[in-house]
């Protein structure tokens, strides 16, 4: 019988060794698609686990891990919610927005950069935590903007850039929310108030300075007078374009009309156009140049390409060559020209710095659970805009706008404010959005700002003038007063 | 041939206690680290019941080493080791497991049925100091394990537990006939097929590439066939019947050397479970959840789907290849992880790594059962071994390859880790059946006289 009990034994041997190739099969191959299946709970448990790491801006706490205990030991606290929400996001049982989301690897200690930390921590068997994420933003700029808006019910966003380097200062979007009720460990708690949320018509899940794009009106102006003033370098701040009353639209029966109807007296300097901001000088430039010169321009400050901050910026665009007709409107931020608030700020930001836009970022520094710096931003610049020598031309213009035209609100005591207001219409007989961008001081920016109220929600007479370039007016102080 | 060549001729076997003796308290020893890690992985201490729960295994496990050292000291020195090895993580994870359910596992009744277990290890030892006696009760045995199969469908004393009439209540005590039943049948096998070899194995007649045997010596495979169907569709117990069938099968073969049988036994059981999966809704639902275990609806189902299933699963994906280390993982959410599932659970928290060596133990203990096969010296010896080793390969097959879903999940006993008396008594029976004819092989013969010149020298 021996033979037949040697052959009985490969066979024992053989059922072993099936079942160890399949172990290793679920546990090494498959074991990644086990443990994130929506099904095993054990993925929701461990996000509560380990101490996640805080968020933090200007010395002052945004979102923090607090031990509390039980199945659920680190429960995500957040101060302020409202106000960096649209930044922060939240930490919800099952996904993650915001800086939550997008800079998760550090803050649950899992990022590579960590690897060497955790190994430490598992030999020491210390409790894995994660790293804190210090954000660029200024808590006094950010809570002013934020009150500005809120307190008029506006609904909008508001982006402040240092120019030189990148780091937005400022990013509010209203109407926010509150992100603790996201936060807490029970997904039908949280899905709740999250379909709550989303259900609201008023979007206040979708950060208004970044995943939207809005008509940008006037504000455009500033890269149409970029493109036109880099075209030709002997074109200066007194060189006259014609501004008729009504300029005709090629192929059409209408004309392009100044704001309410206004003249600009025929033929304007470009100081002139864009301080009193005549549509139809504009017009002309934009007929003048070609959508090309106009497109390459916008490209040069960023837009037509969606970017990472970390957090997604969709892209802004000025829309298909449609015609002279569409340019010419093209040219005063109307038609399909579409910017986010972010591009806007980027806008302001290039002509600060002298014609380099730097990429906007929103993470200053990385920082361990010991207090180590692990990664520090390094700013970047995105592309030369416009050379020094139209940035100053611009400079000079866009500060006439703020001493003695549509901008006045944004004046700042002893500061020079260069800027640009903006009303774009949305639709025939709707109200208008209204815009503002800016940079101080002028000689010397620090500070580089865009703000967009939404149509209607600041009365139908709602300009940008009257309406945003006072919020930008605060926060430009609030930065500079840090 | 010299007197020298003679005595290599004939190897002595060394008893090798004590290697035995160090690599039982090597085992105990991991089983209190284990214990120890539990308590540290989950609140940072040193359980209090570590030294009671260690000292109480250490203890019982010593007796049975003086029990085999005195009774049968010519075992194999690693089957005991081995046991107790997986005997004790076995208690680690009921006792884990308690923290995480206190209502449903038990550590300390556990402990209690390990000592009673190894009790009955070391009366089989003591009293049956020749196992071929067995070899005189073959049909006793026969009769005593159809009884025992019988047992839990008797009106009053019979129990249904999750859906499966195995269960027999005597006076408070729960136990599982079909444990015992196991054994008894693989007693009667082994001694009705070596009556019955020679019949099986040489009559028939040749067709095509295969011996085919004789219709009337069918008889008895289709018996068994029968009663492993019956126990199927009465008692909806898949596990206990696959096992029955399945190791008379293996031990026909050994007895027979005859593959038409394996052969036969393929189509009776591929027939039997093809019709019961058409009849019955459990059966087809199980072979169902085996194709396409993620399946959303087979999750959902209340009853039979595969919630239980992917539940240990993620269990195991989650555990990776280390593990979560004891004491961290989530049990809990594991159903029925005190018993069917506790493979799943363990591999939770001692990983991939934990499993293989958990595996590599049982596949060790096989081996060592089927060597003594092939050293013993008669042919029910042979047979009763490796009829004994191989049902315990098979139920771990079964069980370790249901929940991780190599084929269809049946439930079953891991073979002493699952929380449950009867299991541990019965498989202590089987290991000491195997350390008593481990002696009997491993026992050298009575020695040359080497005044008697060659003509007494001999070589098996």
């Amino acid at each position: 019988m021996n033979g037949t009990l040697k052959r009985a034994s490969v066979a024992c041997l053989l059922m072993f060794a099936l079942l160890m190739i399949n172990i290793n099969y679920l546990q090494a191959v498959k074991a990644d698609d086990l443990r994130k299946d929506g099904r095993n709970q054990r993925s929701f448990f461990a996000r509560y686990q380990n101490e996640r790491g805080m968020i933090t801006a200007g010395g002052e706490t945004l979102a923090k891990s607090v031990d509390v205990g039980g199945t659920f030991r680190f429960q995500r606290k957040y101060a302020d919610g409202p106000v960096y929400a649209p930044v922060i996001g939240f930490f919800a049982p099952e996904s993650a927005r915001g800086i939550e989301d997008a800079a998760n690897q550090y803050l649950d200690g899992t990022h590579p950069d960590l690897f060497v930390r955790r190994t430490v921590d598992l030999i020491t068997s210390k409790p894995t935590r994660g790293a804190a994420v210090d954000l660029t933003l200024v808590p006094k700029a950010q809570k002013a903007a934020y009150q500005d808006m809120k307190r008029s019910g506006k609904r909008g966003a508001v982006v402040a850039i240092d120019p030189t380097t990148g780091a937005i200062l400022t990013m509010v979007s209203v109407p926010s929310y509150d992100p603790s009720p996201m936060a807490v460990p029970d997904k039908a708690k949280a899905a709740a108030a999250y379909n709550k949320l989303n259900a609201d018509k008023d979007e206040p899940l979708i950060n208004r300075a970044i995943s939207k794009t809005y008509a940008p009106g006037s504000t455009f102006k500033v890269v149409t007078s970029a493109a036109y003033l880099s075209e030709d370098s002997t074109r200066d701040v007194n060189t006259t374009v014609d501004a008729p009353d009504i300029l005709p639209l090629p192929g059409t029966t209408i004309g392009l009309r100044n704001f309410h109807g206004e003249s600009c007296g025929g033929r304007a300097s470009l100081i002139d156009a864009l301080t009193i901001s005549c549509n139809t000088a504009f017009g002309t430039m934009g007929l003048e140049m070609g959508y090309d010169k106009l497109s390459e321009q916008s490209a040069k400050f960023g837009i037509g390409q969606p970017m990472s901050i970390p957090l997604g910026v969709v892209k802004s665009d000025i829309g298909p060559d449609e015609g002279k007709a569409a340019l010419a409107q093209t040219s005063i931020g109307q038609r399909s020209n579409q910017m986010t608030p972010l591009q806007m700020a980027m806008v302001a930001a290039g002509v600060a710095n002298k014609g380099k836009v730097m990429k906007p970022y929103l993470v200053n520094k990385i920082v361990s659970p010991d207090g180590d710096e692990i990664d520090a931003a390094r700013p970047q610049e995105l592309d030369e805009a416009i050379t020094p020598d139209v940035a100053d031309k611009l400079r000079q213009m866009m500060v006439n706008v703020v001493q003695n035209g549509t901008g006045t609100a944004a004046q700042l005591p002893g500061i020079s404010v260069a800027g640009k207001t903006g009303t774009a219409e949305t639709a025939k007989g709707a109200a208008s959005h209204a815009w503002f961008i800016s940079f101080a001081p002028a000689e010397d920016p620090k500070v580089a700002v865009a703000v967009f109220v939404e149509s209607g929600s600041a009365g139908n007479d709602a300009t940008g003038g009257l309406v945003a370039a006072p919020i930008a007016h605060d926060v430009m102080q609030a930065v500079l007063d840090r | 041939m010299s007197a020298v060549d003679a005595a290599e001729a004939i190897p002595m076997t060394a008893k090798r206690r004590g290697a035995q003796l160090v690599m039982l308290a090597f085992a105990v020893a991991i089983v209190m680290v284990a214990y120890a890690n539990v308590g540290l992985g989950k609140d940072g201490k040193v359980p209090a019941g570590m030294l009671t729960y260690g000292l109480g295994l250490g203890g019982v496990m010593l007796a049975a080493y003086l029990v085999l050292a005195r009774f049968a000291p010519w075992a194999d020195p690693l089957v005991l080791p081995l046991v107790t090895l997986v005997n004790g993580l076995g208690l680690v994870m009921i006792y884990r497991i308690e923290q995480a359910v206190p209502k449903l596992a038990s550590a300390s009744t556990q402990l209690f049925w390990t000592a009673l277990g190894v009790v009955m290890f070391s009366v089989t030892l003591i009293v049956l100091r020749d196992h071929r006696a067995l070899q005189r009760m073959t049909y006793t045995a026969g009769f005593v394990g159809l009884g025992l199969l019988i047992l839990p469908l008797l009106p009053f004393v019979g129990r249904e537990i999750n859906g499966a009439r195995i269960w027999v209540s005597v006076g408070g005590f729960s136990i599982q006939p079909g444990e015992f039943a196991k054994l008894a049948l693989v007693i009667f096998f082994a001694g009705y097929l070596v009556a019955k070899r020679d019949v099986l194995a040489l009559a028939g007649r040749r067709l095509l590439f295969i011996d085919l045997p004789r219709a009337r010596d069918l008889g008895p495979v289709l018996i068994t066939w029968v009663v492993s169907v019956g126990v199927l569709v009465l008692e909806k117990d898949l596990g206990t019947s696959l096992l029955l069938f399945g190791a008379f099968i293996a031990m026909l073969y050994i007895a027979t050397q005859r593959t038409s049988w394996v052969l036969i036994g393929l189509l009776l059981f591929i027939g039997g479970a093809g019709v019961a999966g058409a009849l019955f809704s459990h059966v087809g639902a199980r072979f169902q959840v085996w194709l396409d275990p993620s399946s959303q609806a087979l999750y959902d189902l209340p009853f039979g789907g595969s919630y239980q299933l992917m539940q240990g699963l993620f269990g195991m994906g989650s555990g990776g290849i280390l593990g979560t280390g004891l004491g961290q993982g989530h049990p809990d959410l594991i159903p029925l992880s005190f018993s069917d599932f506790i493979f799943s659970a363990t591999g939770e928290e001692l990983g991939l790594t934990g499993l293989m060596a958990l595996l590599m133990v049982y596949a060790l203990v096989v081996e060592r059962g089927l060597r003594t096969a092939v050293a013993a010296r008669d042919p029910f010896s042979k047979l009763l071994a490796g009829g004994l080793s191989f049902i315990l390969a098979w139920q771990v097959f079964i069980i370790v390859g249901g929940v991780t879903n190599l084929i269809p999940l049946t439930g079953l006993v891991t073979p002493f880790m699952s929380q449950g008396g009867s299991a541990l008594l019965a498989n202590w029976i089987l290991i000491a059946l195997l350390v008593r004819m481990s002696d009997a092989a491993r026992r050298p013969p009575p020695q040359a006289i080497q005044d008697e010149g060659l003509t007494q020298v001999f070589k098996r």
